[in-house]
């Protein structure tokens, strides 16, 4: 006969708060541990999926994630020179917020070296993904828009031609993948009087020299479209990202690459653990002590309630040992109920965590080996926590029956 | 008391209980010897505060004695100053206790009340579930079997306790004021079912009572004053 069970049975309504009120907790603390995972997935998401090589940055940065990176787009023919290489593609990350049907919209801008890169690589969930150089993008479900949609960025009108599935930016924004040049267009985006002034003050700077008054002809080219003046140099992007040939070193290719003054390089490797190290490790470490502290608060709770239930029962108790019950009858009740009560509140936070977490606005993953962790800590817990109630179960004495 | 009698139930020598020491010392039980047969139903009677309860608590070893000894069923249980047995495990081989409340578990049905008594006892599910339900059979609530404790009368319930109490087929049976929450028609049922156990199932059987009403269904009667056992006043043989 199983008294726990028995008397689970009778104080069925009691029984099945308290293990509700647990699992809520047990959820909050899954929760915690969901969202870490979902960061660090988040972070290195964009990292994984590129599958590049190596990252070339601008010098003594760690772009184009922890810090901002501007290094020029002729680096990725430069860096297709080196012998090795396979693949080099230039790379923008950036973060715009704009108002789209009166809602802020935060989007990270990713630029696709069109027409080398696709973005095949995208896993994409419905649409298709970008077929024109100019004014398409692929933008992740998160963000709320649907195929056809239509956002003005910059001067220009984008189409949502297709959707993403958990493409989000370390920061959680939906990632938004356009060519390249669309990216720049809309990064370095002025207004129609800033351009204005910016050419009259080129005009003005030119003539303020010798060479302006010698050739008053130039000042038509500075007055023009920056774009068409040489001596402004190419456009910047993020990063250049480097596919190494089969067989080659990537340690061999980097080091050569470091070998330039202008440059920082980076391993796939190192890349990752610059966003799990810098971006991540505050937040992790935030989770981790919440975690921690709703897991001591937890087992408090849990202690509280099984001491309250075993004084509900001390009378019963000092029953059971004037009778002549073993300890163990004692313990095995209490403690039975203790771990009931935490693999029933276990199970009820992951059944509502699996219905409520797909609405949380940051991803949060549940990891099969965090799930086993979890279990194993709510085993320990359920121990602990039913010591109180056994230690004021052993000292119940059969003689109370008497009073 | 090196010598024990097969006859006897239970023997008790020289019992002594004090609470607390110094100005607070308390001596509840002051050298009391008793003894009961085997078949015999025993009436304790005396005003409260006079050590009764103490005297039944220590023949249970619930509260153990200062001094003295006690053998149960030809087993030297206490002696001097110390218990001689596990005596957790000898209250659940071979004794049996009654009291005032049924003290029945309230998550149980009557059924299980008296089953958890076996099992406890190392008895298995299925023997412990046929006598339980021949127990309740004997003292007449076998119908009552499945309900819980809640909704049992007082009478119901003390009928298991009692089932609860013969469950391990025990030497002794201890009784403290078994009919005190009862009506008179059925606290004497209750005494009339305590002499029966005595005597069908050759139980050695101490009665704790108020109830001089009933003093006609016990074999023998003892008084309690001051700590201090004696025969009783008006008549000490009755049966």
């Amino acid at each position: 006969m199983n008294l726990a069970t028995k008397d689970i049975k009778h104080n069925l309504g009691r029984f099945s708060l308290t293990a509700i009120g647990i699992g809520l907790l047990l959820m909050i603390v899954m929760g915690m541990g969901g969202i870490y995972r979902g960061l660090i997935q988040e972070a290195t998401l964009i990292v994984d999926r590129i599958g590049a090589d190596l990252w070339i940055v601008q010098k003594n940065t760690r772009g184009p994630f922890a810090e901002m990176s501007r290094i020029p787009r002729d680096l990725q023919d430069r860096a297709l020179a080196v012998p090795g290489v396979e693949t080099s593609f230039g790379f923008i990350s950036y973060t715009v917020q704009r108002s789209y049907k009166g809602k802020p919209l935060r989007l990270t801008l990713q630029g696709l070296d069109w027409p080398a890169d696709r973005g095949r690589w995208l896993p994409i969930a419905a649409g298709r993904g970008l077929s024109q150089a100019h004014y398409e993008m692929v933008v992740d479900k998160t963000a709320g828009l649907q195929v056809a949609d239509k956002v003005k960025l910059g001067k220009d009108i984008y189409t949502v031609v297709g959707l993403t599935q958990n493409m989000t930016s370390p920061s959680g924004d939906a990632m938004v993948f356009m060519t390249l040049t669309d990216v720049q267009a809309v990064q370095f985006d002025m207004s129609p009087e800033s351009i204005r002034i910016e050419r009259t003050a080129r005009v003005n700077r030119l003539l303020s020299f010798n060479l302006g008054q010698i050739q008053p002809q130039l000042t038509e080219i500075a007055g023009g479209l920056s774009s068409q003046i040489p001596a402004l140099g190419t456009s910047l992007i993020s990063a250049v990202l480097i596919k190494v040939k089969h067989g080659y070193d990537i340690d061999a290719v980097q080091k050569q690459i470091e070998a330039w003054p202008d440059v920082s390089v980076y391993t796939y490797e190192g890349q990752k653990q610059l966003l799990l190290k810098g971006f991540v490790d505050r937040s992790r470490r935030q989770l981790g002590l919440f975690r921690a502290l709703l897991l001591i608060i937890s087992t408090i709770i849990m202690a509280l309630i099984l001491y309250t239930l075993t004084l509900d029962k001390v009378h019963d108790i000092a029953m059971l040992k004037l009778i002549g019950a073993r300890n163990s009858v004692v313990l095995g009740l209490i403690m039975q109920q203790a771990l009931l009560l935490g693999a029933i509140g276990f199970c009820i936070a992951y059944i509502l965590g699996q219905q409520l977490f797909p609405y949380f606005p940051r991803r949060v993953i549940l990891m099969r080996n965090d799930l086993y962790m979890l279990a194993m800590i709510v085993i320990v817990i359920s121990v602990l926590s039913s010591l109180l109630g056994i230690y004021r179960a052993m000292r119940a004495d059969p003689s109370e029956i008497l009073s | 008391m090196n010598q024990t009698n097969d006859n006897l139930a239970l023997q008790a020598v020289s019992l002594t209980k004090i609470y607390g020491s110094g100005h607070t010392e308390v001596v509840a039980v002051r050298d009391a010897t008793i003894e009961v047969k085997k078949g015999e139903i025993v009436a304790l009677l005396g005003p409260s505060g006079g050590g009764k309860t103490t005297l039944l608590t220590m023949l249970g070893l619930i509260r153990l004695p200062n001094t003295g000894q006690i053998v149960i069923n030809g087993t030297l249980v206490f002696d001097k100053h110390q218990a001689k047995v596990d005596v957790r495990r000898f209250r659940r081989q071979n004794l049996g206790f009654v009291f005032q409340k049924a003290n029945l578990i309230p998550f149980l049905t009557a059924a299980e009340n008296v089953r958890l008594a076996m099992e406890i006892n190392d008895q298995t599910a299925r023997s412990s579930r046929k006598r339980a339900m021949e127990l309740l059979e004997y003292l007449g609530v076998a119908e009552r079997a499945q309900n819980l404790p809640n909704l049992l009368s007082g009478g119901e319930q003390q009928r298991v306790a009692v089932a609860r109490a013969l469950a391990n087929h025990p030497s002794v049976i201890l009784a403290d004021e078994p009919t005190a929450a009862l009506d008179s028609a059925r606290g004497r049922q209750v005494m009339e079912l305590f002499r029966k156990v005595a005597h069908e199932q050759n139980a050695g059987v101490i009665v704790v009572t108020h109830d001089h009403r009933t003093l006609d269904l016990f074999d023998r009667i003892l008084e309690m004053e001051d700590g201090r056992l004696k025969p009783h006043q008006k008549t000490t043989e009755i049966g």
